[in-house]
């Protein structure tokens, strides 16, 4: 960090989380958290540790395992002007409430021609890489971003996750909040080096919709988000010891995508890596590749490289969880394919 | 009962009738002779309370600015008795910009944030969202009350008994308003619930549950009355099951082939009944009934004028209102 940045300290990203909603919680009396173990256990990834000591039952409120309930309970009160953090404890779970969260929380706002607002956080833990078989390592995100009505966001760093939950809490707006259990910085599981970095003093406020540029390169764009920019970063790394230049951008969300950073990114190098934790197909990777081809397909001078899950439910064994999860050499192949090397 | 109550109960009946007469008459004006669901004036699905006005009537007379109602699919008669904007309502069934949400939702998808009214077109969607309003009600100190309506059909969803239980845990102010008409679309109730009342399932939460028969507005009333009174004052949860009538089909459209009651339906309608039963009282004449019938047409038919003279939306406008804008 240069001398004259904001004053940081260094936190995981669930801590960074924990201190952004703390500090929405004391500014505006009707920001409330509700879960499956959001209490006394601190969120099962450490997303709510402390708060009930801080903030008491009333506004830290453990719900039993019903989320069609306790999130259908989150949009009432949201229409009531409250502001609910409601955690879905892994995103695996919608299946047992989408209802609630497709037909109701992203529509409500559109079917009442603007008259009624839904603003909560719906918080929610993803990704894969430590055995938890099918149901609980997805992602997911392309599933919730191709619903209209909700912005979903995807931060990769504990700097991000404070400045995005603290614009998602003070958005009107319901809000998917998606983070990565690889990058909460817990002690249970293998940590990113990165999933403890500098995080402003006092407010921080990171606005929704812009991505981040994590590496400037000239020789080919990596386009990614969430654990994978981390995977980016140090192929990259790797990769500049072998004079390739490689730019990565962080989405930071995908509604809204930051299309014009995306387009920039591409105008620069003409090589694009879509690196997705998702499923490949009819997804975030397929969006991108649209989005530069609608606006001149002559902004790529090579065909796209795709890392996603191809197309599989994740794994249970290591050996072949990690055949799909877009690992750091399954990047580092799309790179040099795309450089040509 | 006071009279002015049973004058009121029967008001609000005949206002609902009128209403749901009226949108009947628009909505086949110009599906005919050939009925195209998707054509006319007022297209889409439309599904109409008829039968069932004692169950809107009894409730809603104890609402009280504040109070919330989620209501259902058949949502017309209970938006009328909690004070919704008829003009508003009726400009969103045309799918104008007048409309409660500019034409954006639709007869199933009401939003009216003035009175709390909300309603959906999925079954059981609404009973959650009561309970969360009923945590903003109870955190607040209000002393509101959340009306969440659905269809006895509901009370086989997930979502009932999930929002039962929480709303029970949390002992919060909800009145959980069951609609027994019989008939789930065109599966009857006996094939497809397990208890012969679904009062009986209050007990699993916990909480009260009371059944009213016959569809007799003055009981729905008492009963009503206590639950609301009870969650008013910090006692929690009530499920109030009616056994009220759908006087008509599921839809509009729909020839109710599979009803074997279909002759004795007519005979159930509760407001000749009750009419009846407030004129042998002297509560009612037949001044009183003309007057108070033609207050309600008149009414009703301003909305309908209201409606039609809304301009419809600009196709422009579609992306407007997917979000807030900050």
């Amino acid at each position: 960090m240069s001398s004259n940045a904001a004053p940081t300290r260094r936190l995981n990203t669930a801590k960074a989380m924990v201190e952004a909603i703390a500090r929405e919680m004391e500014r505006d009396e009707d920001v409330c958290v509700m879960g499956e173990d959001v209490g006394a256990y601190g969120g099962i990834f450490s997303s709510t540790t402390g708060l009930l000591e801080r903030f008491g039952p009333q506004r830290v409120m453990d719900t039993p395992i019903s989320e069609t309930g306790f999130i259908g309970a989150a949009i009432g009160a949201a229409t009531e002007g409250m502001r609910p953090i409601v955690e879905l404890m892994f995103v695996d779970f919608f299946g047992v409430c989408m209802d609630q969260i497709y037909n109701h929380m992203a529509k409500i706002h559109y079917e009442s021609g603007g008259n009624v607002k839904v603003p909560l956080v719906l918080t929610t833990a993803v990704g894969g890489g430590y055995s938890d078989g099918a149901q609980h390592s997805q992602c997911l995100w392309g599933t919730f971003a191709h619903l209209p009505g909700l912005k979903v966001v995807v931060p990769s760093n504990p700097a991000d996750a404070a400045g995005l939950m603290t614009a998602a809490i003070r958005d009107d707006n319901p809000v998917v909040f998606m983070f990565h259990k690889g990058v909460q910085g817990l002690p249970w599981m293998a940590k990113n080096r990165r999933s403890i970095g500098p995080v402003p003093e006092g407010e921080h406020v990171v606005p929704i919709g812009k991505a981040a540029v994590a590496r400037e390169g000239r020789d080919v764009s990596i386009v990614t988000l969430s654990l994978s920019v981390h995977h980016a970063l140090d192929v990259a790394e790797e990769l500049a010891a072998e004079g390739v230049d490689v730019e990565v951008l962080d989405l930071r969300s995908l509604v809204p995508l930051d299309t014009e950073a995306i387009l920039a990114t591409v105008a620069k190098t003409g090589r694009l890596v879509i690196v997705d934790e998702d499923y490949q197909s009819f997804g975030l990777s397929g969006e991108i590749a649209a989005r530069i081809v609608e606006h001149d397909p002559g902004l790529l001078t090579v065909p796209i490289q795709r890392v996603a899950n191809p197309d599989v439910p994740i794994p249970y064994a290591r050996a072949l969880e990690y055949a799909a999860l877009p690992t750091p050499a399954r990047i580092k192949a799309a790179v040099l394919k795309a450089v040509a090397r | 009962m006071e009279q002015t109550v049973q004058r009121d109960l029967y008001q609000q009946m005949v206002l609902i009738r009128a209403y749901e007469e009226a949108i009947l008459r628009e909505y086949h004006a110009d599906k005919k002779p050939v009925f195209d669901i998707g054509a006319g004036l007022i297209p889409g699905e439309m599904h109409l309370s008829a039968g069932q006005e004692p169950v809107a009537a009894g409730v809603c007379a104890h609402s009280i600015p504040g109070d919330s109602v989620t209501a259902t699919h058949r949502p017309h008669h209970f938006a009328l008795a909690h004070g919704v904007d008829m003009k508003a309502m009726t400009a969103e069934i045309f799918g104008r910009v007048d409309g409660l949400g500019r034409g954006r939702g639709g007869h199933m998808h009401l939003f009216d944030p003035m009175t709390k009214f909300s309603c959906s077109g999925i079954v059981g969607e609404g009973l959650p969202v009561a309970v969360g309003q009923a945590l903003a009600f109870s955190r607040r100190g209000t002393g509101n009350v959340a009306i969440a309506v659905a269809g006895e059909g509901a009370a086989n969803q997930g979502a009932f008994h999930e929002a039962l239980n929480l709303a029970a845990v949390w002992k919060l102010p909800v009145l959980f308003v069951i609609e027994d008409n019989d008939w789930g679309i065109s599966v009857p109730r006996s094939a497809a619930t397990s208890v012969p009342s679904n009062a009986t399932r209050a007990q699993a939460y916990g909480i009260p549950g009371v059944r009213v028969e016959d569809n007799a507005v003055e009981a729905v009333y008492a009963a009503a009355g206590s639950a609301v009174e009870r969650a008013r004052n910090g006692g929690g949860p009530t499920l109030l099951e009616v056994h009220t009538l759908r006087l008509w089909g599921h839809f509009e459209g729909d020839a109710q082939g599979y009803r074997d009651d279909l002759e004795q339906v007519p005979g159930r309608d509760p407001i000749p009944g009750y009419e009846q039963h407030l004129r042998s009282a002297g509560v009612l004449d037949d001044a009183a009934v003309a007057r108070i019938r033609g207050a309600a047409v008149e009414l009703v038919e301003q909305a309908i004028d209201f409606a039609k003279s809304s301009p419809e939306p600009d196709p422009s406008t579609v992306g407007n209102y997917v979000f807030a804008q900050a």
